[in-house]
């Protein structure tokens, strides 16, 4: 089989290949570490990490729906002190980038994280979380306001010395205003999609299955709605996209590049085959090569040969 | 229902752990279940692991329509299972409905290393009661029926009495949360135990935080362990009941 050239740059990142694990969706990494080689990924996003450890929502957290998951966790985490103490060391060992999501109530709070992420070693980039559906005050306020999005962005570009991520919400009538918005605040890439806003009902306890009411969609269900919007803001902004949303196998990371990211995020697939992502790696690679493609960074935006 | 397959040679497993199970290949399921391992039977120097399971919804339903030489998905044996205490004399095994399957390996294992077991079990009616003569070969089991169609009319914890409780060393119980917290309210401060819980899960293997569980902490607080991590298994005085 021809040899294959699957790495990207996201700014001054370099990865060997585009499929990283999506933020929530893989902890901080330890428990797959147990199931493979974590150096095999082409980077890892580690789960969101506030400046005060969060308790969470109570269960039911999780629920299954038609091609995908329903999830209202409610940024459980540590807090950072405890994430660069505990959490971030154990990283270092696998020669990947480490990139440390960061949410908040404030701009107060995202920018405490990012100064406080400063001070790690262990940190490559942080992705700027705007867009969690499922706590009251999780930076949803700024994921659907493109002023409000510009400004928190903005506000950790002056203090954080890694590159800025911005993750967006597709809970929004316009993505493009918003890429835009963090694009022109600096942000040196975006990810999208987080979750859609979704509900179902237990018929038997007449209420909500989710304790939280509200949770976030993610799984295949999703993904057209996220290989939509990255096609739409692949177009419309220069900075690069980490594309996301229902990548099961190799054909839907391709399929993501095509709509224009330069690299991948797996999230739900993950809980469904804790070998999701060297399997989704595999299954690029296997797809170039098959197709005499040599570099996969060359299928970027492949798709945008008709307009929409 | 009632499932089983061929173990592989390399299987080990603590009864108390589960199997992580996808039900239909494609993404129409996409969670896996998590299934109690019931029992792990051999002969002829080959192993199967059974499971035992309620058609609860429409999961478990595409569960029940696989036939003999289909193919699983399985990711396991998962989980903290039930500790066997080696000087153990005599143990009480509580199970609850869909709780009971547990119990049979465990009791299978305690009376393997010399503790005498009795069981307790409990259903809503004659109808959904199960593997009553499995647990039986391994002493005696006392029943209860919310309707009183078999055994005694009432709970599991009916079935405690004082006299029995003075003669244990131990308990393990899995069931409903009502019946776990029930049985922790009797055991407490008398019998040493552990409680087997339920949680809706995703991952099963301690990443996505879904199955959470109010437990009491090392520091004497009280925080959320993973019940597909940490446990299902818990002490049973570290659980909290909210």
């Amino acid at each position: 089989m021809s040899h294959v050239d699957l790495s990207v740059k996201i700014g001054s990142l370099t990865l060997k290949n585009p499929v990283m694990p999506a933020s929530g969706c893989f902890s901080f990494g330890k428990e797959y570490a147990e199931f493979y080689d974590l150096s095999q990924l082409g980077a890892i996003v580690v789960k969101a990490t506030t400046l005060e450890p969060r308790l969470g929502n109570k269960t039911p957290r999780v629920a299954e729906t038609p091609g995908g998951m329903l999830n209202a966790i409610g940024l459980q985490n540590p807090g950072v002190e405890q994430v660069i103490a505990d959490e971030l060391p154990h990283l270092r060992q696998y020669d990947i980038p480490v990139i440390v999501n960061i949410a908040g109530t404030t701009v107060e709070d995202y920018v405490a994280v990012a100064e406080r992420l400063n001070d790690s070693e262990d940190v490559d980039a942080v992705e700027v979380n705007i867009s969690c559906p499922n706590v009251k005050c999780g930076g949803i306020q700024f994921g659907t306001d493109p002023e409000q999005a510009a400004h928190v962005t903005a506000s950790i570009k002056r203090v954080s010395r890694v590159p800025v991520i911005v993750k967006l919400s597709p809970n929004v009538t316009d993505i493009v205003a918003m890429a835009k918005a963090v694009e022109a605040a600096g942000a040196d890439a975006i990810s999208l999609i987080n979750t859609l806003v979704g509900m179902n009902i237990d018929l038997d306890q007449k209420r909500p299955l989710l304790a939280n009411g509200i949770g976030g969609l993610s799984g295949p269900a999703v993904k057209p709605v996220a290989v939509r919007m990255t096609y739409q803001v692949a177009q419309a902004v220069t900075v690069p996209l980490i594309g996301m949303g229902g990548i099961m196998e190799g054909e839907d990371a391709i399929e993501f590049l095509m709509a224009g990211a330069t690299a991948v995020a797996v999230g739900t697939a993950n809980f469904v085959n804790p070998h999701a992502c060297p399997e989704i790696i595999e299954g690029m690679r296997r797809w170039c090569a098959e197709r005499g493609v040599a570099r996969v960074r060359d299928l970027q935006g492949a798709a945008w040969k008709e307009t929409v | 229902m009632w499932l089983a397959f061929e173990a592989p040679e390399e299987l080990t497993y603590t009864p108390g752990q589960f199997l992580h199970i996808r039900v239909t290949e494609g993404n129409d399921h996409l969670l896996r279940r998590p299934i109690s391992l019931c029992e792990v039977r051999e002969s002829d120097g080959r192993r199967a692991v059974g499971i035992a399971y309620r058609i609860s919804g429409k999961g478990t339903k595409r569960l029940a329509e696989k036939k003999v030489g289909d193919t699983l998905d399985i990711l396991g044996p998962l989980g903290t299972g039930f500790p066997l205490h080696d000087g153990d004399q005599h143990a009480l095994l509580v199970g609850g409905g869909i709780g009971v399957p547990p119990m049979v390996e465990l009791a299978k294992q305690l009376t393997a290393q010399g503790t005498k077991v009795t069981s307790i079990v409990g259903f809503q009616s004659r109808l959904h009661a199960i593997l009553i003569d499995e647990l039986h070969q391994y002493g005696e089991v006392l029943v209860a029926t919310n309707d009183g169609s078999l055994g005694l009319t009432g709970f599991v914890t009916d079935h405690m009495t004082d006299e029995l409780l003075g003669t244990l060393d131990r308990f393990y119980a899995c069931g409903p949360t009502p019946m776990l917290h029930a049985v922790q309210r009797k055991l407490d401060g008398r019998v040493p135990g552990y409680l087997s819980l339920e949680e809706r899960m995703g991952c099963g293997i301690g990443a996505c935080m879904a199955c959470v569980t109010s437990c009491r902490l090392a520091d004497g607080s009280v925080g959320y362990k993973k019940v597909c991590k940490d446990g299902p298994v818990f002490p049973a005085p570290k659980v909290v009941f909210e």
